[in-house]
């Protein structure tokens, strides 16, 4: 069973965000690394880049599949995690960690209330492993 | 339902994750490609192939009819030896790609890819001149050995001596009790062996290999590695870098087709024709030097107009770039030509390389 941090919130696209001192940090759950296999290369916006909540702001790509990476919420990007682009594999080492992908400046940080809980989520990767 | 290899319930349980592969049920990876990748070019890794074709010719003429449909020349062959070659339609493009064995002139098997087994049956039985085409692709399994340790964990499993079976040679003999066709061949850039078997006996055969293999490091090998290995090769997978819209020599694969063998085979004319004329788009081996990784469909752009396509793309494991194969027009088919692969829209530069991509150091 896929590691599900409690100190999180998530998308319905595997994504996982977590405020800290008002900026949101996105990367992809563990459930997500597993799936995708090992990952190659991330390809990720510029730093100022605005995203709307749902848009793809990015790809995560393993040997055989490229994934499309989604914005949790709406927001200015204000930092993209640069050791990715040396070490793609820190997503399938420390997905909750180190290989965290980008942090937002959400525009409405209410919206991250919205997003699933832990227990959702751990719901939906239940849901996707019996599907 | 997808259909099922003898070996289906193995790779569950030794964890795989299984995939539909063009109707299969298939192990795409066991543990992660990369390693499953690396094992096969350091130490060894076992492969379940038993969704290929085996389509044989039996009888006087056999070696005849089954040569009349390939490009290469089984003619040239010794008995026991084996080529590459192509089905091709009238128009010189694939219907798909093979190898074919010569046992002896009366004997020939030839062993299809999954994707065309039907296919290519209906085919061959349509155009045969003498001896009917028989379908053995459900008597036989067949079981991958890969990598440079491949030969030393095969040969302590049988009494044939292996060091006389060279690339492209085959045996017949008992592997680890197993009745086998023992065929130097394979599909990775590596030394190793295709173990053709009863599908009763391809657990067995299996489970001995991983277990004997256990001191050189064998790994079971899954889809992924596979196609990583033979993209790192510019080995030609049929569907992606052949197809019957581009003929054998826009492939770059003149080498399988033999234009003077006496009695031709189908699809020469068409090759003459198109040799005299010259060839205006080439199959190429091709690094991305910007950002990005190069995939299947992807759009390959001169001055930003669209002049090709990518047929394989990945980051190859053991070269560490990001590699793809393409059709291009032939004027930029010149080692170290450059042109823009469109990834996810936007322009990356590539440029032509010597392949193999990898080379073993």
């Amino acid at each position: 069973m896929a590691d599900v941090p409690q100190n999180l919130k998530y998308t319905q696209e595997h994504e996982w965000i977590r405020v800290d001192n008002g900026v949101a940090v996105v990367g992809i759950t563990q459930f997500a690394s597993n799936q995708l296999g090992d990952v190659v290369f991330v390809d990720v916006p510029t730093v100022g880049k605005t995203v709307e909540a749902g848009d793809s702001f990015g790809t995560v790509e393993s040997v055989k599949a490229v994934s499309e990476l989604f914005a949790p919420v709406s927001g200015k990007v204000v930092e993209v995690n640069s050791e990715l682009e040396v070490s793609p594999e820190l997503v399938n080492e420390e997905p909750y960690g180190d290989g965290w992908i980008i942090k937002l400046q959400p525009s409405s940080p209410k919206d991250i209330d919205g997003l699933l809980s832990p227990a959702a989520y751990a719901d939906l990767i239940k849901q996707e492993q019996e599907g | 339902m997808a259909r099922r290899t003898p070996l289906n319930e193995a790779h569950r349980k030794l964890g795989a994750r299984m995939v539909d592969f063009v109707g299969w049920d298939m192990p795409v990876q066991y543990s992660s490609i990369i390693e499953e990748h690396e094992a096969v070019r350091t130490a060894v890794g076992l492969f379940d192939v038993s969704h290929m074709g085996e389509v044989e010719f039996r009888g006087p003429g056999a070696l005849e009819t089954a040569n009349r449909l390939i490009s290469n020349d089984l003619a040239k062959c010794a008995d026991g030896q084996a080529v590459y070659a192509g089905l091709l339609n009238e128009q010189g493009t694939f219907v798909d790609d093979v190898v074919a064995y010569r046992f002896s002139p009366e004997h020939i098997f030839v062993c299809v890819n999954s994707s065309n087994r039907e296919k290519d049956f209906a085919w061959m039985s349509e155009r045969a001149q003498g001896v009917k085409p028989v379908d053995r692709s459900d008597d036989f399994a067949q079981i991958a050995v890969q990598g440079p340790k491949a030969p030393g964990l095969v040969q302590r499993l049988t009494k044939a001596d292996l060091s006389k079976v060279g690339t492209y040679r085959f045996t017949e003999g008992e592997v680890a009790g197993v009745k086998c066709i023992i065929s130097r061949t394979g599909y990775t850039g590596e030394d190793g062996f295709e173990l053709y078997c009863a599908p009763n006996d391809a657990e067995k055969l299996w489970n001995a290999l991983l277990q004997e293999g256990q001191t050189d490091g064998v790994k079971p090998c899954g889809l992924g590695a596979r196609d990583s290995l033979r993209t790192e090769m510019k080995y030609a997978l049929y569907g992606n870098d052949i197809d019957d819209a581009h003929t054998a020599l826009e492939a770059g694969l003149g080498w399988i087709v033999k234009l003077d063998k006496p009695g031709g085979f189908i699809g020469k004319e068409a090759l003459e024709k198109q040799k005299a004329a010259g060839v205006k788009r080439k199959l190429v081996g091709f690094e991305v030097t910007g950002r990005g990784i190069p995939r299947h469909g992807y759009p390959i752009l001169k001055n930003g107009q669209r002049v090709g396509e990518v047929t394989s793309g990945t980051m190859g494991p053991s070269v560490k770039k990001p590699i793809g194969i393409g059709y291009v027009p032939t004027e930029l088919a010149a080692e170290g030509s450059t042109f823009d692969v469109e990834i996810r829209g936007q322009p990356v530069t590539a440029q032509v390389v010597k392949t193999p991509f990898w080379k073993k150091p």
